[in-house]
């Protein structure tokens, strides 16, 4: 990661996550409707990796897949008309938070359905195979969804075909309110594709540095076809399941020690140190991303509610 | 110009010219490359290749959804899920992903994918190897569910489902593959959601799927034998549904027997019957009848298996029924039957 890759990787995260704390309060406001998951906390892994993407790769993610699509190119007033319900929203109000899906950029979408997309982004790697293109398929899945039937037996059609997928886990130890002890005795979600003989590494997803170099080292291999390959990303959802979630179930960590892990920190701090940016630039980078969230708030409140007539427009291509 | 060929060889053939035309078709399913346990993909990865006619594991969710993502990466595929009894391990990825990918996404994205599955009894296959599941994919909004009858209109309506933008359920019937029947030399697509009537008559209209048309025309021979002449009608698919032409039917006949293989309780016969009262209650001289397998698991033993299918002897008792207590009674058998009552 050169030290423009790292500006841009930093001021991704930062949009991800004043986004995500907007969108937050706006839930409790009664502005943003619906099922609302934010990835406080993990915006390092989706910021390490979609920067390195092109438009003809495709991405596929869950229900907390803001950052995911923000990430992607999904332009951040669009996405947030989306979750206002708005005809402006990226698929014109009728997606919502969990099902956000920006085709000019690649971001072929996020789904409700735990480990849902898992098995469709091989899909997009076979097409991609079968016309003989270069273009890889990405799919975000927490470490509760590697226990359903649909993601291993995707593991190991993955396995057999040899597709340029790259598997990307967010391990953030829960799966909704459970810790992953209580659902199986993998530690690992990396762990759970041994028997494969996939390309698979585990690495601290707040270390953005970290995430961006394992995944480029997969991307590099995926374009000449070979795959698939499993990063595993450690990771920590700040916030609860959802916005709302009191999250009685875990002890919230102590804000000093947060600070050691938040991959903003971070990035920014090492940045700083090794003479890149100075807290003003730093600062400034913090201040563009709050500056376009409150433009996206604007658009999304200026903006109309879709007409009735859409709900069957679109039932049928 | 064309041939006599089976229900399975037409589609085949289908699948091929299909193929040929575009290469972004693609075949994806159990053992298809093998031609599958009906034959009905033979040929083709001889044709095609392994890499267009990919044989996959036994894992119905995973390939649905493979399926699903190529279609919406701008591939056509045309999946098998071998037994309709087995879409159940992929209804989430068919309901939750397939038929609303295009609505949830505001119509950015397309699903141009058939799914080919068959259903049906009579060859002693048990319970999980024969149902008629249709009338579940018909409550979906997004899919289309197309149910042939016969080999030239598999053949057409396949052509139509391959070309249609977006998911369609191709739901074909296993104890139709080895019939023979003229099908076109060469294949037009039929467009979805027009009915063929069969047979015309005027004293009753018959709305039959799949096997049961072929049941209805047996059944509307015996009672043309008695003087009455029953319309057959098949309406080839379910979603779109073609109820002009059933309705237009039954403002000339004024009686109306719906028949499936399904089990009647929740079948999509009675969509069609309240969709038929909805339009025609007035033309209607009879209450609207039934015909369909009762409301229990499919046995296994030869003689309970034949006792449970609907068939002929059920359309044409049907028929009959629907004359009891009717003041325009028109059918003469029924009315010497009642009078020596």
């Amino acid at each position: 990661m050169n030290s423009d890759d790292a500006l841009r990787v930093l001021a991704t995260m930062e949009r991800i996550r004043h986004f995500e704390e907007r969108v937050a309060r706006l839930k409790l406001a009664g502005e943003v409707f619906g099922l609302i998951h934010v990835s406080v906390g993990q915006e390092g892994v989706a910021a390490g990796t979609c920067t390195q993407l092109r438009d003809d790769d495709a991405v596929y993610s869950g229900h907390r897949a803001h950052g995911h699509a923000l990430a992607k190119g999904a332009p951040m007033n669009r996405v947030m008309a989306e979750l206002m319900g708005r005809e402006t929203g990226l698929c014109r109000g009728m997606g919502g938070s969990m099902h956000l899906v920006d085709v000019e950029h690649g971001f072929l979408g996020a789904t409700g359905v735990v480990g849902g997309n898992v098995p469709m982004a091989l899909g997009s790697a076979l097409a991609s195979r079968l016309r003989g293109e270069d273009s890889v398929a990405v799919v975000f899945f927490g470490d509760g969804a590697a226990q359903g039937g649909h993601v291993l037996e995707t593991f190991n059609l993955a396995s057999l075909w040899q597709l340029p997928l790259i598997l990307v886990c967010e391990n953030n130890g829960f799966a909704e309110f459970t810790p992953r002890s209580a659902h199986t005795v993998v530690e690992r979600v990396s762990d759970a594709v041994a028997p494969y003989d996939f390309a698979r590494e585990t690495v601290d997803g707040n270390d953005v540095r970290a995430v961006w170099s394992s995944f480029g080292g997969f991307l590099e291999r995926a374009r000449t076809g070979e795959g698939p390959f499993l990063l595993e990303c450690l990771t920590h959802r700040l916030s609860g399941h959802y916005v709302g979630d009191p999250a009685a179930y875990r002890e919230a960590l102590a804000a000093d020690e947060w600070r050691k892990l938040d991959p903003i920190v971070r990035l920014r701090t090492s940045l700083i140190e090794d003479g890149t940016l100075d807290e003003a630039a730093a600062d400034a980078i913090a201040a563009e991303a709050i500056a376009e969230v409150e433009a996206a708030e604007t658009f999304g409140r200026d903006s109309a509610y879709p007409p009735e007539s859409l709900t069957a427009e679109v039932a049928y291509a | 110009m064309s041939r006599n060929e089976t229900y399975v060889k037409a589609v085949g053939r289908a699948l091929a010219d299909a193929m040929r035309a575009d290469e972004r078709v693609f075949v994806i399913g159990e053992d298809v490359a093998e031609g599958g346990p009906y034959t009905t993909t033979a040929g083709l990865s001889e044709e095609f290749g392994r890499e267009r006619v990919r044989n996959t594991p036994i894992s119905e969710a995973a390939i649905t959804g493979v399926a699903i993502g190529a279609a919406q990466s701008g591939m056509r595929p045309v999946l098998e899920i071998m037994y309709i009894d087995f879409l159940t391990l992929a209804l989430d990825q068919l309901v939750n992903a397939a038929a609303k990918a295009h609505a949830m996404s505001g119509g950015q994205l397309t699903v141009p994918l058939v799914l080919r599955t068959q259903g049906g009894a009579g060859q002693r296959g048990g319970a999980q190897h024969s149902q008629s599941l249709e009338s579940w994919l018909t409550h979906v909004p997004g899919l289309k569910v197309v149910m042939p009858s016969g080999a030239a209109d598999a053949a057409g309506l396949m052509a139509a489902a391959i070309l249609d933008p977006g998911p369609v359920v191709f739901v074909e019937h296993k104890a139709l593959y080895f019939r023979r029947e003229d099908v076109p030399e060469t294949i037009e697509p039929i467009e979805l959601g027009r009915a063929r009537t069969v047979r015309t008559g005027d004293d009753v209209t018959i709305v039959a799927t799949s096997r049961m048309v072929g049941e209805a025309l047996a059944a509307a021979q015996e009672l043309a034998e008695e003087g009455i002449e029953a319309e057959v009608i098949d309406p080839r698919t379910l979603v779109p549904f073609d109820l002009d032409t059933i309705v237009a039917s039954v403002r000339r006949t004024n009686r109306l027997v719906v028949a499936h293989e399904a089990v009647v309780h929740g079948g999509f016969g009675a969509e069609v019957v309240a969709a038929v009262q909805e339009a025609a209650f007035d033309d209607l001289d009879a209450p609207i009848g039934r015909v369909g397998a009762p409301f229990a698991p499919i046995p296994f033993s030869p003689p309970l298996e034949d006792a449970y299918l609907p068939g002929r002897q059920q359309l044409v008792d049907a028929v009959r029924r629907l004359s009891v207590g009717s003041p325009s009674l028109r059918l003469p058998y029924i009315g010497a039957g009642l009078t020596s009552a």
